[in-house]
């Protein structure tokens, strides 16, 4: 069983007591507890069985403008107070910093709503192994998967957030994921590729039937891959991939990279930073959510913020330390965004695809070619060629790249957004970028 | 040396029965103890932005039969937790049986000292190093507008205890020293990384104000980089620079010899045992034996002993990389590369120091060669499909080749290639062979581990340029 609030906490208030005790003129601390269980398949039968129980403590120590943290796993009281002992040492050679301090107390979140976060159900290791076993029944019905891995991981996690201006709260949160890889083979080429559903509750999981058969489709189609030309093409990025260009788009507007001056996004607040018919709305509040919460890592009420307005860039993600910097109010976004979207566009994916006779859709990219900086952007990618709306073929080996900049004044948005991650994008296309290969 | 049992009710008397009672029927697994003590201190916008002190105590207990491995790990270490553990496993393995292996492999060689970094040096004199650095870059020229300078240090302290109750110990020191620069010419950003680490004390790492050099360098790659054009897009020739760019080598060779991958046959090598895989000349090993690398262990976290293992010999496949369970599934022996991020991890094959040995030639006659192409001195990142064979990695300091001369510098790009056929597309390999400055993270299955590169000058003859230019 996962702790419960009284443990939790009694042993935060226990660390800020000692830390106000030695000194401290403001502290603040999160303890944590997280079980998890996971069962992995290969080939049908089982590979692997995890089981982790872990306890987390962070504490921050201030003496006026200083600061200084410690964490641990280990949750004895005499471990505590050695270690907060250390803390506040440190803390007290640490150099001011004028913009360190605890949260503005009329931004922390008063109400706690009931997000729904918290499905108590268990899903017993044997349930697992019967979920992953039709999972692999039916990704490996084509002959042409050589090889299935699965796996089912259920977590409870509970946690409290306390400072020493009187905030105390935290709350169970639990999640239930499915994952599973395969490998064809063919004459030609081996390849591989994957689908997973990650939910609060176990009953949203998708079917493990649906979703062994989708990794399997997924995977056969890449099969006997060609390299193509170097050449400017439109891309289209499937979902899986456009939601990471929206998670690049929050790193770079984060208050950190804008405060440090180190993103390509500094300076652009009320300027058109996406193609006019954009928008990007940052929600925490929705219900069973991935990235929903509460408040954010420092206890900051946070509500829903338009990040893009009609192409316009409306807010930038602030938390307490860089919202000083830069003389903004924090919004919540300590510990990054929450669940984040592009509204829908008006186009379906049908026509997106029949946009242009000729264009490149791209289902994964590896590498870490994203340089928010400059906001150049080149990446190595897998996808199929598509003509007249059609996948032709299977395409590997080739990079695509371009800058952010004009990237981002390109997009066109398929109507097919769904909310299944934390970050969600419907089908994207990107005109006039370059693929590089043969 | 940690006592894992002094603050517990758990004797090791305790321990070595519910161990041996745990893994009596089962081939292979072990118990895990681990304590970590860490730090990170870091300068970032003329400030000491954070300070952090962490340490980390927990055992992993494994029992593995047949296929099956059964893991659980707890950072309480207690009998009760244990036990509980225990239960776990032995409910997962209830239905297969197993004879456990008793042999391990000895050695009473060490890499490092059992130091503690962390204590060796004075925050006080971590924090001025830091200041000093900030300094120097700014007053260096006006075009810095960004310092960021850290500190990583740990000392991690692990205990295996097998069946019958044998242990094994080892203490790792490892220490990180970076600093990253931002210059802005005419509106223009651009950024230099440049750090230095391994299993030593800092001071080895920063006497002679080392630190120094480390800050020219991370200056001298955004200097270069304010300058640069856009890369050119397309197949050309390639000439890699020594040391650091080696992490081509561990992308497109490295993951797909990796024991885990050859016994599941999702590694574009599974069958290429004994066959050329690469162009004569070429030799590559994978290394835990040098003194204070970053990739080197006394011991693997399944406790044996590291060693110098010759995956690819003049172009022939030799070996690949094994923990002990799937050498057992092979029929072969560990070769001491069983590694885990910590005690919350199961063991996987992973690399350690992986290294081309030198050749012949000089990278200026490689560059001579090349009519057009690109000269690549520095990277950021890599990643692989160990299955399709396809890696990448990207140029973080780059030029272009034309008519055999060295020309202007090119923009960040992806190069991508092929994993199984790249090595037989090298046509030259260069007298130089140098180490990386020791900064390598390698990440598998969500498990960061600490790892070295090392590789000569080489010529490649193909290979793809993600740039932007037609």
């Amino acid at each position: 069983m996962v702790k419960d609030q009284e443990f939790l906490k009694s042993k935060a208030s226990y660390c800020l007591d000692l830390a106000k005790k030695m000194g401290a003129t403001d502290a603040s601390v999160t303890v944590g507890h997280s079980i998890s269980e996971t069962v992995n398949f290969r080939n049908k039968s089982l590979e692997a069985s995890d089981r982790s129980d872990g306890l987390a403590l962070s504490i921050e120590t201030y003496l006026g403008k200083r600061r200084s943290s410690i964490s641990s796993s280990n949750l004895l009281d005499e471990n505590i107070k050695t270690l907060i002992e250390k803390c506040f040492e440190t803390t007290k050679i640490t150099p001011e910093d004028e913009f360190n301090s605890l949260p503005d107390k009329n931004l922390l979140a008063k109400q706690i709503s009931s997000l729904n976060l918290y499905d108590e159900t268990r899903f017993e290791n044997d349930k697992k192994i019967k979920y992953l076993k039709d999972l692999e029944e039916s990704a490996s019905s084509d002959k042409q998967i050589i090889n299935t891995e699965s796996s089912f991981t259920e977590n409870k996690s509970n946690f409290i957030l306390a400072n020493s201006d009187g905030f105390c709260d935290g709350y169970k949160t639990s999640s239930f994921a499915a994952s599973c890889v395969t490998v064809a083979k063919d004459e030609n080429s081996m390849e591989r590729d994957y689908e997973f559903s990650s939910k609060r509750h176990l009953s949203d999981i998708k079917q493990a039937t649906d979703l062994g058969n989708k990794a399997a489709k997924q995977t056969i189609r890449k099969l006997s891959p060609k390299k193509i030309g170097s050449e400017k093409i439109s891309i289209i990025f499937d979902k899986r991939i456009s939601k990471g260009m929206l998670s690049a788009f929050a790193s770079a507007i984060s208050a950190s990279a804008i405060a440090r001056g180190t993103s390509f996004l500094k300076d652009k607040i009320d300027q058109q930073v996406f193609a006019n018919s954009i928008n990007v709305i940052d929600k925490p509040d929705i219900i069973k959510g991935i990235g929903s919460q509460n408040f954010d890592s420092e206890g900051v009420n946070s509500n829903t913020l338009q990040l893009i307005e009609n192409g316009i860039l409306k807010n930038y993600l602030v938390d307490t330390y860089n919202g000083k910097k830069l003389n903004l109010k924090s919004n919540g976004r300590s510990g990054g965004t929450t669940n984040l979207y592009f509204e829908k566009g008006n186009i379906s994916y049908e026509d997106l695809m029949k946009k242009n006779s000729r264009s490149l859709y791209i289902t994964e990219t590896i590498g870490h070619g994203s340089n928010l900086v400059t906001g150049d952007y080149s990446v190595g990618a897998t996808g199929f060629l598509v003509e007249d709306g059609e996948f032709k073929y299977p395409v590997n080996e080739i990079t695509i790249a371009g800058n952010f900049k004009d990237m981002f004044k390109n997009v066109i948005l398929a109507n097919d957004l769904e909310f299944e991650y934390s970050v969600n994008s419907p089908t994207m296309m990107i005109e006039g970028m370059t693929v590089a290969g043969k | 040396m940690s006592n894992f049992f002094s603050k517990s009710d758990l004797t090791r008397q305790d321990a070595d029965k519910i161990v041996s009672e745990t893994l009596n029927n089962c081939d292979d697994g072990e118990l895990y103890l681990e304590e970590s003590k860490s730090e990170s201190i870091v300068l970032d916008d003329n400030k000491i932005k954070s300070s952090n002190y962490s340490s980390d105590l927990g055992f992993g207990f494994r029992a593995i039969s047949n296929e099956v491995v059964a893991y659980s790990y707890s950072n309480e270490i207690s009998k009760d937790s244990l036990k509980n553990s225990s239960e776990n496993l032995k409910s997962t393995l209830k239905s297969i049986k197993g004879t456990y292996n008793h042999e391990i492999p000895k050695s009473n060689k060490k890499f490092y000292e059992d130091i503690n970094p962390i204590e060796q040096k004075s925050l006080d004199s971590k924090l001025e190093v830091l200041n000093k650095v900030n300094d120097f870059l700014r007053k260096k020229d006006g075009l810095v507008k960004q310092v960021t300078a850290s500190f990583a240090g740990e000392q991690k302290s692990i205990e295996i205890i097998r069946s019958g109750g044998e242990a094994l110990t080892d203490i790792r020191p490892l220490i990180r020293f970076n600093v990253s620069v931002m210059l802005e010419k005419n509106g223009r950003k651009e950024t230099g990384v440049y750090g230095i680490g391994g299993r030593q004390s800092y001071d080895d790492y920063l006497k002679n104000d080392n630190w120094k050099n480390v800050c020219e360098e991370a200056f001298r790659i955004a200097s270069v980089n304010l300058e640069s054009k856009p890369a050119p897009a397309g197949e050309m020739k390639v000439v890699l620079g020594p040391g650091w760019p080696a992490i081509l080598i561990h992308e497109a060779i490295g993951h797909g010899l990796e024991g885990d991958f050859n016994r599941k046959k999702t590694s574009a090598f599974h069958d290429l045992m004994g066959e050329k895989v690469a162009s004569e000349g070429v030799t590559i090993v994978d290394d835990g034996t040098i003194d204070n690398r970053r990739g080197s262990l006394t011991i693997d976290d399944e406790g044996t002993p590291t060693e110098r293992t010759v995956l690819i010999e003049n172009g022939i496949l030799k070996n690949f990389m094994q923990d002990r369970h799937n050498a057992r599934l092979m029929n072969t022996r560990s070769t001491g590369s069983g590694r885990r991020e910590n005690y919350r991890h199961i063991v996987l094959p992973r690399m350690r120091n992986t290294m081309m040995l030198s050749g012949k030639q000089t990278q200026d006659e490689m560059i001579k060669s090349v009519d057009k192409g690109i000269f690549a001195v520095s990277f950021g990142g890599g990643q692989v499909d160990i299955t399709s064979g396809k890696f990448v990695f990207n140029c973080t300091e780059a030029y272009e080749i034309n008519n055999g001369k060295i020309g202007s510098p090119i923009k960040g790009a992806t190069l991508i290639g092929d994993g199984p056929s790249i090595l037989k597309e090298v046509s030259m390999v260069g007298n130089d062979m140098m180490l990386d400055p020791g900064i390598g993270t390698c990440g598998k299955a969500g498990q960061g581990v600490p790892v070295g590169v090392a590789q000569p000058s080489i010529l490649i003859d193909k290979m793809t340029v993600g740039g932007t230019k037609l």
